[in-house]
């Protein structure tokens, strides 16, 4: 039995220690918005966020993860996700969708650390998110414009 | 699928619109439930033959014929349900599809929702290919684009006389706009919802005598801000791809197949494998052993405890070297001729003029869609249910059929999303189909009733075949003495998509594949002579079409080719293809625009060049500069720029988007991707780590020209990728003078 945090609620799985965080989410809870595409850490279509950083799921155990917080496309939520979301939809950034939760969980953990990336820290964190239908352009446009709708809501906060 | 080719044949020589309607009826069905059904009741051959013969409205004859075709589902909630024909695989059909209906009903954007459309070839066929359902060969819009505007004219139609009788006016005097139907004589309006059920009763006019709108009338078509109807589900998770389908007590399969091509089972020891905690079953399939368990991770702890022999007698046991040398053989003999004017071997061997020769060549390529092969399949003595991403229903379900030995009437196909296809999920073959089908009758066979999974993995995908062909192209050229091109010989070695597969009918003139050459043999460059011939190789590479089939490859050929004419005759390579391609307007069309946004003769500096191709596919034509640096061994591709014919713009960001992803597929068989065999027939590429495709870091700016057009709209999922290779070669050509003559291209230390 394994204890998981996931997505703010506590979850017993019945699966082995060596079970990967992708298995459990996608076959044990039905979670099957985080996406397999290499089981390598090689795509980013299984990004989720532990403790608030973006990790692959494939490539993360049941038994490494103890009490940490992990949060899914399904569940992430807030200011910078809905930012990211909003300049989703504003750029349509999707074609097909298959790598998106991944590309949009491991744009949230980025903006989230940094709220105005330049140009190579997007490249130096959405590098190891594939997208075969080619929706890098998108992407970076997309998170762009998050960066600037979150600096106009921090602004606007501001007394 | 004959009609397919020669329509595609039809549609390079000029700009048609599917001609179906004349004898199109439709007919309401009005459905469980308060909602409208619009049946669109396509008459089969037979009965347009009957039709022709004058023996009255197909329909009131005998329904039997026809199938019922549902395209449109009006809810009394003003939700329109757009079913949708084809696979959407992430090239915006749904949404191509659902602004067709849209704009003729004059429904809001928002309240419109696609809905895939279940296998049936007689009511959902692609109008190009027969009787035959299937997403391919970019002709989704250009075939459905009469068939669905129609669909939603008639609905409008039917709820504007609803409105009518309610409101005791006349029918023209009723107005519609935003799913509203109004009269303004009388100040009264209605929500399309409120009319729905009155119009459930009414009898369906005949789809002829409803107007269509006139391109000055569209307010969706054309228009730029068109947000994805299913955009929010890509983004939250909520979209279900066939690897997401999870059924009541689903089982989990997996399946070893031979690690080469054509190599069967010798001997297999189970034991470890059926100890794996969870295991249901091993499974013997045509190509490989299926283990199938509770689990995924069961299933593949058990597929990694099978201990297999495999006999290798009939299997492919060489490498791409070895397939390589053998095409290079085969390019010095001559091939079957493709096309011969005048004479190419006279104009060669003319002493006054110059002769130039090269020789391309391109490997194998897996499609690596994101998500791998998936499908659901749950065989019951009623009869056989799947889901799966499929691109031809109408194959699959015979594929279906045959594995899970039922009848074709006994399967139900569920057509899914698709996690990206490229032509991966169109194959004749069937593998994923046909195992995940083969698995489910060997569990049935042995008591056990379950919906079962098979998910491919990354590794199986890329070692599983079905590969983009290796090709070469031998070219030779000549040069009068003023300059001008002569004479083009061009000799193609390319395996054939089509062979051996229930396509084989359609395949030309005896060994030619007219895949294996489109673009060479409609050669459009306006020289005097020219000459193309084709070996077709048996290599035992299982080989399937990708992304834009065989242009991926002869466009690099053709379009490196025209690129060292030029230089070779001292010409500018944009004014030679100018002069050349004098009598194709769409072409000039494109050229000129690329040339004009991407500042064609602007200098650059030392390091850099600029490269250029032209190229036309499924009736659209692409223009594309590259701009490179080249530093040492490096090639970076710094800007992108594209200018596309693709007839009438219905979806412009969508027709963007398509451009830059097909821009980046090609940047990727360009820059990064090949797929290999050791020379014992072994794949050496498995996973993205070696079979590498562009990454964020690689990606340049690409920016995308759309020519405006009012022609019927033609292919967009494809005709981006073909200039791709060309216009960076000649770009690296242009910043270093070294000519790279094979893909992916390396610059030699
Ligand atoms: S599936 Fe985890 S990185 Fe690819
Ligand atoms: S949107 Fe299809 S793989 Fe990224």
């Amino acid at each position: 039995m394994a204890r998981l945090t996931i997505n703010g609620t506590v979850q017993t799985l019945d699966v082995p220690p060596e079970t990967s965080l992708l298995n459990a989410l996608r076959d044990e809870l039905g979670l099957t918005g985080t996406k397999y595409g290499c089981g390598l850490s090689q795509c980013g279509a299984c990004t989720v966020h532990v403790n608030g950083d973006a990790v692959r799921a494939c490539q993360t155990y049941v038994r490494d993860l103890g009490d940490a917080r992990v949060t899914t496309i399904e569940g992430v939520s807030g200011p910078v996700a809905d930012a990211v979301r909003a300049a989703w939809l504003e750029h349509d950034v999707a074609q097909c969708g298959y790598c998106q939760p991944g590309q949009i969980m491991q744009a949230i953990a980025l903006l989230t650390r940094q709220p105005n990336p330049d140009d190579a820290a997007i490249t130096a964190a959405m590098n190891g998110n594939l997208c075969r239908c080619g929706t890098y352009g998108r992407i970076r446009a997309a998170i762009r414009s998050a960066a600037r709708m979150l600096s106009l809501a921090t602004e606007g906060a501001e007394p | 699928m004959t009609a397919f080719i020669e329509r595609r044949a039809a549609r390079s020589g000029g700009i048609e619109s599917p001609r179906f309607s004349r004898r199109t009826l439709l007919r309401s069905v009005a459905g469980a439930g308060a909602g409208l059904t619009l049946g669109l009741l396509l008459p089969s051959r037979g009965a347009e033959a009957a039709a022709d013969a004058g023996e009255g409205p197909a329909d009131a004859r005998d329904g039997e014929p026809f199938a019922p075709n549902a395209f449109v589902r009006l809810a009394p909630d003003g939700t329109v349900t757009v079913i949708c024909k084809h696979l959407e695989m992430g090239q915006g059909v749904y949404t191509g599809l659902c602004t067709l209906v849209a704009e003729e009903l004059d429904a809001a954007w928002s309240q419109v929702r696609p809905e895939p459309a279940p296998a049936d070839a007689a009511r959902y066929n692609n109008l190009f290919w027969g009787p035959l359902q299937g997403t391919g060969g970019s002709t989704s819009l250009a075939n459905a684009f009469e068939q669905m505007r129609r669909a939603g004219a008639v609905a409008r139609a039917m709820l504007v006389t609803a409105a009518a009788q309610e409101w005791g006016v006349a029918p023209a005097e009723i107005e519609t706009a935003e799913g509203v139907l109004r009269h303004p004589a009388s100040d009264r309006s209605a929500p399309y919802g409120a009319m729905v059920e009155r119009a459930a009763g009414l009898t369906v006019p005949d789809p002829d005598s409803v107007a269509l709108k006139a391109p000055e009338q569209f307010r969706l078509i054309g228009k730029g801000d068109l947000r994805r109807p299913d955009a929010e589900a890509r983004i939250n998770g909520t979209a279900i791809f066939a690897s997401d389908i999870r059924r009541p007590g689903m089982l989990v399969a997996r399946v070893r197949r031979p690690p080469r091509f054509g190599a069967v089972l010798k001997t297999l020891d189970e034991d470890a494998a059926k100890s794996v905690p969870g295991v249901k079953a091993v499974l013997v399939l045509p190509r490989g052993v299926a283990v199938v368990a509770e689990k995924s991770w069961q299933a593949d702890q058990a597929r990694a405890a099978l201990n297999i022999t495999w006999d290798d007698s009939a299997a492919l046991t060489v490498g791409t070297d070895a397939i390589r040398k053998q095409y290079r053989e085969l390019a010095e003999q001559p091939g079957t001729v493709v096309r011969n004017d005048g004479d190419a071997a006279a104009a060669l061997s003319d002493p006054e003029g110059r002769t130039l020769e090269a020789t391309y060549e391109v490997p194998y390529l897996a499609h690596a869609p994101m998500e791998p092969p998936s499908a659901v399949a749950h065989l019951t003595d009623a009869g056989i249910e799947v889901w799966t991403g499929s691109q031809v229903p109408t194959m699959d379900v015979l594929t279906i059929a045959e594995a899970a030995r039922v009848k074709p009437e006994a399967v139900t196909l569920h057509v899914t999303l698709a996690g990206g296809s490229f032509g991966r999920r169109a194959n004749p073959a069937g593998d994923c189909v046909a195992e995940a089908a083969g698995i489910a009758r060997g569990l049935l066979d042995r008591g056990i009733v379950a919906p079962v999974q098979l998910a491919w993995t990354r590794e199986d995908d890329i070692r599983g075949g079905f590969y983009r062909p290796m090709a070469l192209h031998r070219v030779s050229g000549a040069l009068d003495p003023n300059g001008r091109p002569v004479a083009w010989r061009q000799r193609v070695v390319c395996q054939s998509v089509l062979k051996d597969t229930p396509f084989a009918p359609i395949l030309g003139a005896p060994g030619i594949d007219p895949m294996a050459v489109e673009g060479v043999k409609d050669l459009p460059y306006a020289v005097p002579n020219v000459h193309a011939d084709l070996h077709m190789p048996e290599t035992g590479v299982p080989v399937l079409w990708w992304r834009s089939i065989g242009h991926s490859h002869t466009a690099f050929a053709v379009e490196s080719f025209m690129d060292e004419m030029a230089h070779a005759a001292h010409v500018d390579p944009l004014v030679l293809r100018l002069d050349l391609l004098r009598d194709h307007p769409r072409a000039l069309g494109v050229l000129m625009l690329v040339a004009e946004q991407a500042g064609w003769h602007a200098p650059m500096e030392g390091g850099r060049g600029r490269g250029l191709a032209v190229h036309e596919s499924y009736g659209s034509v692409v223009a594309t500069v590259a701009e490179v640096t080249v530093r040492e061994q490096t090639i970076r591709v710094d800007r992108m720029v594209c200018a596309v014919d693709c007839g009438l713009p219905v979806n412009p960001d969508i027709i963007r988007a398509q451009v830059e992803g097909g821009t980046v597929f090609g940047l990727s068989a360009t820059l990064r991707s090949r797929l290999t065999l050791d020379e014992t027939g072994l794949v050496r590429q498995s996973n993205f780590h070696d079979f590498e495709v562009l990454r964020q870091a690689s990606t340049p700016e690409i920016a995308v020209h759309i020519v405006p057009s009012t022609d019927p709209p033609s292919g967009i999922g494809e005709p981006a990728v073909p200039p791709v290779a060309p216009a960076v070669a000649n770009a690296v050509f242009a910043a270093t003078g070294r000519r790279l003559r094979s893909l992916p291209l390396r610059v030699p230390s």
